[in-house]
């Protein structure tokens, strides 16, 4: 069993959760995940570990609620538990010395971006980040990329805060200026870091994606998360998560996430309407 | 006492095999009820009978964990079932799960004397009457545990060989404790093989009985992950460690459309539908998608278990898709039989070439090719020749991929000085000793994909040898390196 021992609401639909998990926290690295099940009758979904305190044994997700169970975990208070926790899972994200490094964030993403960038600060890399939303409510952690960065830009499709459009229109700015940006590393919803690689590509700049697919395990064993990188098959849960934005297949990646769209859908209905008692049991 | 203890061989053999009941084919392709009820008591009293009580019990050299089966027929035909299990579990801590899954008639069965003119004793249905006998009566007991000791090892893996391993190992003392990576235990006797053929029960008690033995078993615990081996025997203060993390990574065939919409390997299907169960979606999370006709692309067990899990699932038409002969597919006979009985259609001689995209990027069909027999390949089996122009198309919407699994890389990429061979095994040799020293390994982590009962014997073997570690440690003396090092596994393990 782990405990939730804290739970914040970051914006309407994502909160922030502290669980107790002493072995995993004393393992995590940044880019890793876990793969949890919130109750019998649950799915194993992964998560990103966004922090983790190894004296204290706890480990911090943020968590946007989108399905069923981000929904379910979502609906959880202090002193609910989770009755499964496993990690950390796939390779940390390689961090190194670049000089001058973009970090871009959509969404939730960005929240699995903040420890990437926190260890690329640490490298001394010169740290330019955008973070970019659908809207305002959306736009999570500012304060905390702020006080890593050296420069912070803010985007929002709908121009509720920041600047109005998407991630790439201030990273080809950013790009097209004398920065020496050597090095990208993009988190966020896969149109997101298609978009960003197309451009990084353009300019010859390397980028890390972190791919979000398809799991069961999370530990090699089901498949379900293969992509085709540089043309050869990969799992994402342990060949990656991160890769080489260049080389990914997202066209590809994106219609298998949507392979059990429609039941995804009876999942959210069935539990909006009936099944809300159940994460209080 | 049995009227049939004082037959004489001749009377004994004009005995027919005693058939166990089983759920009608057309009920159970529906359900995953288990398809075989078992015998009762009266035909496994009969059964028992057909034993010659040979002077030289061949059936025991069958059996590779060597269980005493002359002494546990006997004692069945006493009536004392509850003997007859206690006597299996001296040999075999699961009965209930071999008397189930245990290709008998290729080992014990396959021997057995009176096999040889008529049918062979029905030892594996045996074996599974005394196992479900002693459960239905509640009078399972504990076998006795020597003093204990203070040495701590360390199993990975809650399959076959990790449960038989520290069954041992807890039998002679030691605190065992088993990781497992997955929230439930019992490795593919959990995800892999379906409820029809091992219902969970069986396994949840067959555990149970573990943990009596004083075993510690932590789920959600990935070795090379949580804690590296090398901190198993740092910080966790381990002696040994047995390795049985089995051939869990799925291996695809390379043709064109595989990462469609529609195309699972067979690990994957058969998690969500096992682990997960996925078949009773939206009750449970996990979902699962079944075409109206459905391809199992293979000729193993696995195959078997997906092509027959399709079914109950309520594909309308099950394919098994293999390129070879029905005389060279690798699954059991029974296996075989009872998917046809199922109504599954065997493709025969069939090769796939290629998935074809429906234009929404999900399965509409598979591309095959026609397949002869020619001259015997380096298995010993005739290779498939490719029919020129015989190429047709079988309109499917599921395809499921049963072409093989390989050790999981994990514990090898993180545990420095462990040798491993071809495919990614764990070369051990006959003790199953690893390259490295206190690290053992065995079941499919070290044969890259065998059977539950080899699986088991490599558990035991391995728990002899690490007592012999442990001991020799701790009487100060060097470790004993046997000569004979066998840098491919497939040359100890030779079948």
């Amino acid at each position: 069993m782990f405990p939730i021992i804290a739970k914040t609401d970051l914006s309407s639909t994502v909160s922030k959760f502290v669980i107790g998990a002493p072995y995993i926290a004393k393992k995590r690295k940044p880019g890793n995940f876990i793969m949890l099940r919130l109750d019998e009758t649950g799915e194993r979904i992964p998560l990103t570990i966004v922090d983790g305190d190894a004296a204290k044994g706890t480990i911090t997700l943020i968590v946007q609620a989108i399905g069923k169970t981000t929904r379910a975990l979502c609906g959880k208070k202090a002193g609910d538990v989770i009755i499964d926790v496993v990690g950390p899972l796939g390779n940390p994200t390689p961090l190194e010395y670049h000089g001058s490094v973009a970090c871009v964030g959509g969404g939730v993403g960005t929240a699995e971006l903040l420890p990437i960038a926190t260890g690329l600060k640490g490298l001394g890399n010169r740290l330019y980040s955008i973070i970019g939303a659908r809207t305002q409510d959306l736009i999570i952690l500012e304060k905390e990329m702020s006080g890593i960065s050296d420069g912070l830009y803010l985007t929002t499709d709908d121009g509720s805060y920041g600047r109005k459009g998407f991630v790439t229109d201030q990273l080809k700015e950013l790009l097209e200026g004398n920065l020496g940006i050597e090095a990208v590393y993009a988190i966020g919803p896969l149109p997101m870091m298609k978009a960003v690689s197309h451009l990084t590509k353009h300019y010859g700049v390397k980028t890390y994606v972190s791919l979000n697919a398809i799991m069961v395990d999370g530990t090699g064993m089901c498949g379900g998360c293969r992509v085709t990188v540089g043309g050869e098959m990969k799992f994402a849960c342990v060949d990656g998560p991160e890769f080489n934005g260049h080389e990914v297949d997202f066209d590809e990646l994106m219609m298998r996430n949507r392979t059990y769209g429609d039941m995804e859908k009876i999942s959210i209905e069935r539990f909006e309407n009936n099944g809300k008692e159940k994460s209080f049991k | 006492m049995s009227e049939f203890n004082s037959l004489k061989p001749s009377e004994r053999m004009k005995i027919p095999r005693q058939q166990a009941a089983e759920q009608a084919a057309e009920v159970r392709s529906g359900n995953f009820l288990e398809v075989s009820l078992g015998l009762d008591e009266v035909r496994a009293l009969t059964e028992a009978s057909r034993c010659l009580e040979c002077k030289n019990p061949v059936c025991i050299e069958g059996c590779p964990v060597g269980i005493d089966i002359r002494s546990f027929v006997q004692l069945v035909m006493k009536e004392d079932f509850v003997g007859a299990v206690n006597k299996i579990r001296e040999s075999n801590y699961l009965p209930a799960i071999c008397g189930r899954v245990c290709p008998q008639e290729s080992q014990c069965e396959e021997v057995c004397t009176l096999g040889k003119k008529h049918p062979a004793v029905a030892i594996g249905k045996l074996e599974r009457f005394v196992a479900d006998y002693e459960m239905k009566h509640n009078l399972f007991t504990p076998p006795v545990i020597a003093g204990k000791r203070p040495e701590k090892v360390a199993i990975v893996g809650s399959g076959p060989s990790g449960l038989t391993c520290a069954a041992e190992l807890a039998k002679l003392g030691y605190q065992v404790t088993v990781f497992e990576a997955l929230h439930a235990v019992g490795g593919v006797l959990r995800y892999g093989i379906p409820e029809f053929r091992l219902p969970r029960y069986i396994l949840d008690l067959e555990t149970e009985r573990i943990k009596a033995l004083g075993v510690e078993i932590r789920t959600n615990f990935v070795i090379g992950k949580t804690a590296t081996i090398d901190e198993l025997f740092g910080e966790w203060g381990f002696s040994a460690v047995f390795l049985g993390t089995g051939a869990g990574t799925p291996t695809f065939m390379g043709i064109p459309g595989e990462n469609l919409s529609g195309v699972y390997s067979a690990n994957e299907f058969l998690t969500r539908v096992n682990l997960m169960r996925a078949y009773s979606f939206p009750e449970y999370d996990t979902p699962i998608k079944i075409g109206k006709q459905v391809a199992v692309i293979g000729g193993g067990n696995t195959a078997m278990d997906a092509v027959r899990t399709s079914k109950r699932l309520g594909a309308e038409k099950a394919y098994l898709v293999y390129r070879r002969s029905r005389q060279e597919m690798p699954a059991r006979e029974e296996e075989i039989h009872h998917a046809e009985e199922e109504g599954i259609e065997f493709l025969l001689l069939t090769n796939p070439k290629r998935i074809i995209n429906d234009g929404n990027n999900w399965v509409k069909g598979i591309e095959c090719q026609r397949m002869e027999l020619g001259e015997p390949d380096e298995s010993g089996r005739r290779k498939p020749v490719a029919v020129q122009g015989s190429e047709f198309i079988i309109p499917v919407q599921t395809v499921i991929e049963a072409v093989g699994q390989k050790p999981n890389p994990i514990i090898q990429a993180t545990t420095p000085g462990l040798q491993t061979g071809k495919r990614g095994t764990v070369v051990t040799n006959e003790f199953q000793r690893t390259s490295r020293e206190g690290i053992f390994a065995g079941g499919d982590l070290s044969r890259g994909g065998a059977t539950v009962i080899l699986a088991m014997r490599d558990g035991k073997t391995a728990a002899a040898a690490i007592h012999d570690y442990v001991s020799s440690r701790n009487n100060g003396n060097t470790i004993h390196r046997p000569e004979t090092e066998h840098p491919d596994p497939a040359a100890v393990h030779a079948t």
